[in-house]
């Protein structure tokens, strides 16, 4: 058993050991010993992680602690820096140290064309890992806060690796400025949990939660039942990480860093992290109703809404970043009716379609040169055989086809969120199968433009070649895991295992019995999904192959649908609005009038005015006997004046 | 001890003086013309110091009927006079370094009676004293400041004061005269009677007060009766300018505060508005007319109306916390105010004066013992702690707030911000402007009077106990 927690352990910090290393050292050491050193250590934590899941499925997960270092100790408040070891930290590290290593390896490849020194990017990418891993394997609030800050920070400074690019850092400003206003809410439910709780670890915590559930929090002269007040600032706070409606908006241009960066952001750290939180904080959820109604709500309509905006735009990365957007919207909704299992079984088949479709778009954008417009490609699977194929498996897996992976976390979804026999639940239902024909619908529409479509320039497309094998290889592994580990995985965390392997780190309450329940839906419900998947597909070769015009005839006819879906629904332009103008006049009115106006000026005004009565107060010093003789009488008038009326 | 009877002894300070004064100037006449200043100056420096020996071992009592009164506020009062006019005296040793003819014997003498007449000023317990005081202290001003007599400067300077201080005078005679009119009497304690009977104090009284205030603020040089100062201080001979910013201030500064809170305490609410106004004037007035000027004892006329304005907010307050305020103050005062014009004096290039503030330039190369000095001197004039200046300032503003004059504390301290402005601009000449062509060598009674007085000012804190002490005795003998 130590044995395992001593490989956990090595698991997380090792990457934070490459990070410094090549990091700080990358300079001296030069590029190829810098990757070399990140991608060892990667391998090893790789290595590592999956062994102590190994040890953790055949000697229990605990949950057990490993204490590493003593951090905060103030009066009444103590935090400190321990590893949680259960089945939610370990199997999340797993997966996350896969998909990162994955992303590490591809790198090599794909920043082969950089020009500038690369090690920075290497130390970035290790970084966050390291803060993602921190996160998932914390086992108090302020420590995984930190990984949660760490994966907000290493974000940044990937979005705007290209930092004479200004598109690629007011992306970047704009994914850090997002979450912070997300940070800010979840911060607030972390005070208000140790206002409740005297604690932030997890242990005493969710020990209290039944004695703490009559609590109520007052403000404004109403009160709120406390816990929903907290699962519900915990909520926000996930939703700005996890990219969810409303706060969604920076994921989309986060696409302006590199193609790993994207592959890692949308599969293993950053947006999991939201859904991942909500399954830590199971055990506070469960007796907060109301807030999980919203979840429901808010997710379904990011599944939905993603969707429809995924359909219509032409950047290939783009299309993929709203699937995610809308695939976590599935998984929040799962979350919603209790069914946390399930959204963590998606969220992990998810990571390994997610990045196969990212390395694999990577592999096209290398393959053309940096070009991202879909329409300026076109009939590449000649071309990118091995691309070409990858890409299909992660289609198929998105799109929920059986047996890929995705049909089987997918379908589980939408049965919960049926089984769950709720009006919230059946809305999310409803959107959830609408949007499984719309993401069938924009898979293949990519596919088929970028592969099948006659090229719209011969030259690149001739001169386009497949990827080297740094990038092949991790292209084949993810593929691999996008077909089977739906099938291999479903048992443990779904299936007639579950409960022997989550061994408790993940919490239903009493009264739900959704994992049980979830498969009982009647058999057309089921099919549902893979019915309305196979007509988008149907669909998109309708539009992209058999009648190329279509596409464009349609988009003419419903004009305004068309816009308002290739704009976004104009989020960006209501904030612009709401928030970013009334925040720059402020911003301009503080520094025009209120300080070079007020603090520079009143200074200014006040020297000038102290020198030009110093001048007038000189004048009358005339020389003149007359006038001094006068001066005094006069002054003597004033005198007697204050003196007899004052 | 019986009030009215002849009591020598009380006033035997003054009349060693005097006497001193008479025998030196038959000794003057004696020396061949223009030779004897130097040993009339010090002669009468040690006629100051045996005088100041006596002040200080003189009892306490009423003599001459009830018109001189010896305590130990007119003691510390006196204390201060005889210093100011031994620094002015130390001063004139060396004044004249070139070809010009020396100044004249009586330079000395004058300064002594006019020191003489501060003294008297000091210990006045009748209206009738207190005049004779002022004019003898005047009347030797007025000729002091005309001493330069083929110097144009200096001959207007003497006049200007002389017509305008006549005209003071005038005024300050006529305040008595109501006040005699409508109280009675000439005598403090009299006064003090008689205001305390009356229900409904007469206007007439009030207009009397005002009257005499306005005669002594002249002296004083407040505004708005200080336009006299800054022409002549600037003509005046510098020994001269030093002695009349220091010892017939601190004579008048007496003078007041012993009418205001003896015969006149009882209507302090009155007042109080009038000293208020008066130094808020000053303070406002001496702080933004010194930034355009140029000439260094112009400067400091403008400096020390603003001092009188501050010393003026100790009266203001109206307690005895008040008197010992302004009592400290006008140390304080005395001790830098000295030293400054120490270093004026030293001004002087190939033998003649210089005193225009660009003629400093560079002087903490040139000169750095007394740029130094010069740069304590005005720091402390600022009131940055822990210099003498700090202290003074601390006590008066603490005595205003404490009797709630907020208004006046804030505007004080609004002006000695600005006043910051003229008094650091002459150390950012002497260390910052490109250096003006040398100076010469300062004598060494000036290098004595500027080094003391420098260490007096930068270690005044240690002196503060005691000196407190002994102004708080003061104040409460005024107050008794």
């Amino acid at each position: 058993m130590q044995t395992d927690l001593h490989l956990f352990a090595a698991a997380i910090l090792l990457p934070l050991a490459g990070a410094v290393v090549a990091g700080l050292g990358g300079r001296l050491m030069g590029d190829t010993l810098a990757k070399a050193v990140t991608l060892l250590c990667m391998g090893a934590a790789t290595v590592c992680g999956i062994g102590a899941l190994w040890g953790g499925w055949t000697s229990g997960f605990g949950p057990y602690a490993v204490p590493l270092a003593d951090w905060v100790n103030a009066g009444g408040f103590h935090a400190t820096w321990t590893l949680r070891f259960d089945t939610l930290s370990v199997t999340m590290s797993a997966m996350v140290l896969c998909v990162s290593l994955l992303v590490h390896c591809y790198s090599v490849g794909y920043m082969s064309h950089e020009t500038m020194p690369v090690y920075r990017f290497f130390a970035y990418l290790s970084l966050f890992t390291f803060a993602m891993l921190m996160l998932v394997s914390s086992s108090d609030l302020i420590q995984l806060f930190f990984g949660w800050e760490g994966v907000g920070l290493a974000s940044y400074l990937l979005i705007g690796y290209w930092y004479d690019r200004p598109a690629a850092t007011a992306a970047a400003i704009k994914a850090f400025v997002v979450n912070r206003v997300a940070d800010l809410f979840f911060i607030v439910g972390i005070g208000l949990i140790y206002v409740l709780f005297h604690s932030v670890r997890y242990d005493e915590i969710f020990a209290a939660v039944p004695q703490a559930a009559g609590a109520f929090y007052t403000l404004f002269g109403h009160s709120f039942p406390m816990l929903e007040v907290i699962c519900f600032l915990l909520f926000i706070g996930a939703m700005g990480k996890s990219a969810q409606l409303f706060l969604h908006t920076w994921l989309p241009d986060a696409m302006e860093g590199p193609t790993p960066v994207s592959a890692l952001i949308h599969a293993a750290t950053m947006v999991t992290a939201g859904v991942f939180l909500m399954a830590r904080m199971s055990p506070l959820l469960e007796v907060a109703p109301n807030t999980r109604l919203f979840i429901i709500f808010i997710g379904a309509t990011t599944c939905f809404f993603a969707a429809t905006v995924g359909m219509v735009q032409p950047d290939i990365k783009r299309t993929i970043a709203y699937s995610t957007c809308s695939q976590l919207g599935y998984m929040f909704a799962a979350v919603g009716v209790g069914a946390y299992q399930v959204a963590i079984f998606h969220l992990t088949t998810h990571a390994f379609f997610k990045a196969l479709l990212f390395l694999g778009a990577g592999s096209v954008i290398h393959a053309m040169h940096d070009e991202q417009n879909m329409f300026r490609m076109g009939g590449l699977w000649k071309k990118l055989p091995l691309t070409y194929g990858v890409m299909w498996i992660g289609s198929l897996a998105l799109a929920g086809v059986f047996p890929f992976a995705g049909y089987w976390s997918k379908d589980a979804i939408l049965n919960a969120l049926w089984a769950a026999d709720g009006r919230m639940s059946h809305y999310a239902w409803m959107l959830g199968v609408i949007t499984a024909f719309l993401t069938a619908f924009y898979s293949w529409r990519l596919l088929f433009l970028v592969f099948h479509r006659a090229p719209a320039d011969v030259q690149k497309r001739d001169a386009a070649h497949e990827s080297p094998l740094f990038m092949s290889v991790p292209l084949v592994l993810l593929a691999i895991g996008a077909v089977v580990s739906g099938l291999v995985l479903a048992p443990y965390y779904i299936g007639a295992q579950q409960s022997a392997f989550w061994q408790g780190s993940i919490f239903n309450a009493p009264g739900n019995t959704i994992m049980e329940t979830f498969e009982q839906v009647p058999g057309v419900v089921a099919l549902l999904p893979s019915l309305v998947a196979l007509v988008g597909i149907a669909l998109a070769f309708l539009f992209y192959i058999a009648s190329p015009g279509l596409p464009e005839a349609l988009a003419r006819s419903c004009g305004p649908v068309y816009r308002f879906l290739l704009n976004k629904w104009y989020f960006d332009e209501l904030y612009e609005h709401i928030f970013v103008k009334p925040y720059a006049a402020i911003a301009r009115f503080l520094w025009k009038d209120g300080e070079e106006g007020a603090v520079e000026g009143l200074p200014r005004d006040l020297v000038r005015a102290t020198a030009s009565g110093a001048v007038d107060a000189v004048r009358l010093q005339t020389g003149s006997i007359a006038l001094y003789a006068f001066t005094m009488l006069a002054g003597l008038v004033v005198v007697l004046t204050v003196a007899l009326c004052g | 001890m019986n009030a009215m009877s002849v009591n020598w002894i009380l006033a035997l300070p003054e009349i060693t003086l005097a006497l001193a004064g008479l025998v030196i100037l038959v000794f003057g006449v004696l020396q061949r013309p223009g030779k004897g200043i130097g040993a009339c100056t010090v002669l009468s420096i040690a006629a100051f110091v045996g005088c100041a020996v006596l002040v200080a071992l003189s009892p306490d009592g009423a003599a001459y009927a009830g018109t001189f009164v010896n305590d130990s506020f007119a003691r510390f009062m006196k204390i201060l006079v005889l210093l100011g006019g031994l620094v002015a005296l130390l001063l004139t040793v060396s004044y004249r370094t070139d070809e010009r003819a020396p100044l004249p014997f009586e330079t000395a003498v004058l300064i002594l009676f006019s020191t003489v007449g501060a003294m008297i000023m000091a210990s006045s317990a009748n209206l009738m004293t207190l005049f004779v005081g002022l004019e003898l202290s005047s009347l030797s001003i007025y000729i002091l400041a005309a001493l330069e007599r083929d110097d144009v400067l200096s001959s207007e300077a003497g006049l200007k004061y002389f017509v305008l201080g006549s005209l003071a005078s005038g005024l300050l005679l006529y305040g008595m005269s109501l006040v005699y009119g409508y109280a009675g009497t000439m005598e403090y304690s009299g006064l003090i009677a008689a205001i305390q009977q009356t229900t409904a104090l007469p206007v007439g009284l009030m207009v009397g007060l005002v009257f005499l205030v306005v005669g002594l603020c002249f002296k004083l040089s407040v505004v708005p009766f200080h336009m006299w100062t800054p022409d002549v201080y600037q003509g005046a001979p510098t020994p001269v300018t030093a002695y009349m910013a220091g010892a017939p201030k601190f004579a008048t500064f007496a003078l007041l505060l012993r009418v205001m809170s003896g015969p006149f305490g009882a209507m302090a609410p009155r007042w109080q508005i009038l000293i208020e106004t008066l130094s808020i004037l000053s303070m406002v007035y001496g702080a933004l007319a010194a930034i355009p000027q140029t000439n260094i004892k112009r400067l400091m006329a403008y400096s020390s109306i603003g001092h009188m304005g501050y010393a003026l907010m100790g009266l203001a307050a109206a307690s005895t916390n008040g008197v010992r305020a302004t009592l400290v103050y006008l140390a304080a005062y005395l001790v830098m105010n000295a030293g400054v014009f120490a270093v004026i004096t030293a001004m002087r290039r190939k033998g003649r004066e210089v005193t225009s503030l660009a003629d400093l330039s560079g002087l903490g190369r040139t000169d750095p013992g007394l740029a130094a000095a010069l740069a304590v001197f005005m720091f402390s004039m600022v009131g940055a702690p822990p210099l003498a200046g700090f202290f003074g300032k601390l006590m008066v503003f603490a005595a205003a707030w404490q009797s709630g004059l907020y208004v006046l504390v804030g505007i004080g301290a609004l002006s000695s911000v600005i006043g910051a402005y003229y008094y650091l601009r002459v150390v950012k000449v002497m260390y910052f402007d490109a250096s003006a062509e040398r100076l010469d060598q300062p004598a060494r009674s000036l290098v004595f009077v500027s080094g003391s007085m420098g260490l007096a000012t930068v270690f005044f804190v240690l002196a503060l106990g005691p000196l407190m002490a002994l102004a708080r005795q003061a104040a409460l003998a005024l107050g008794g």
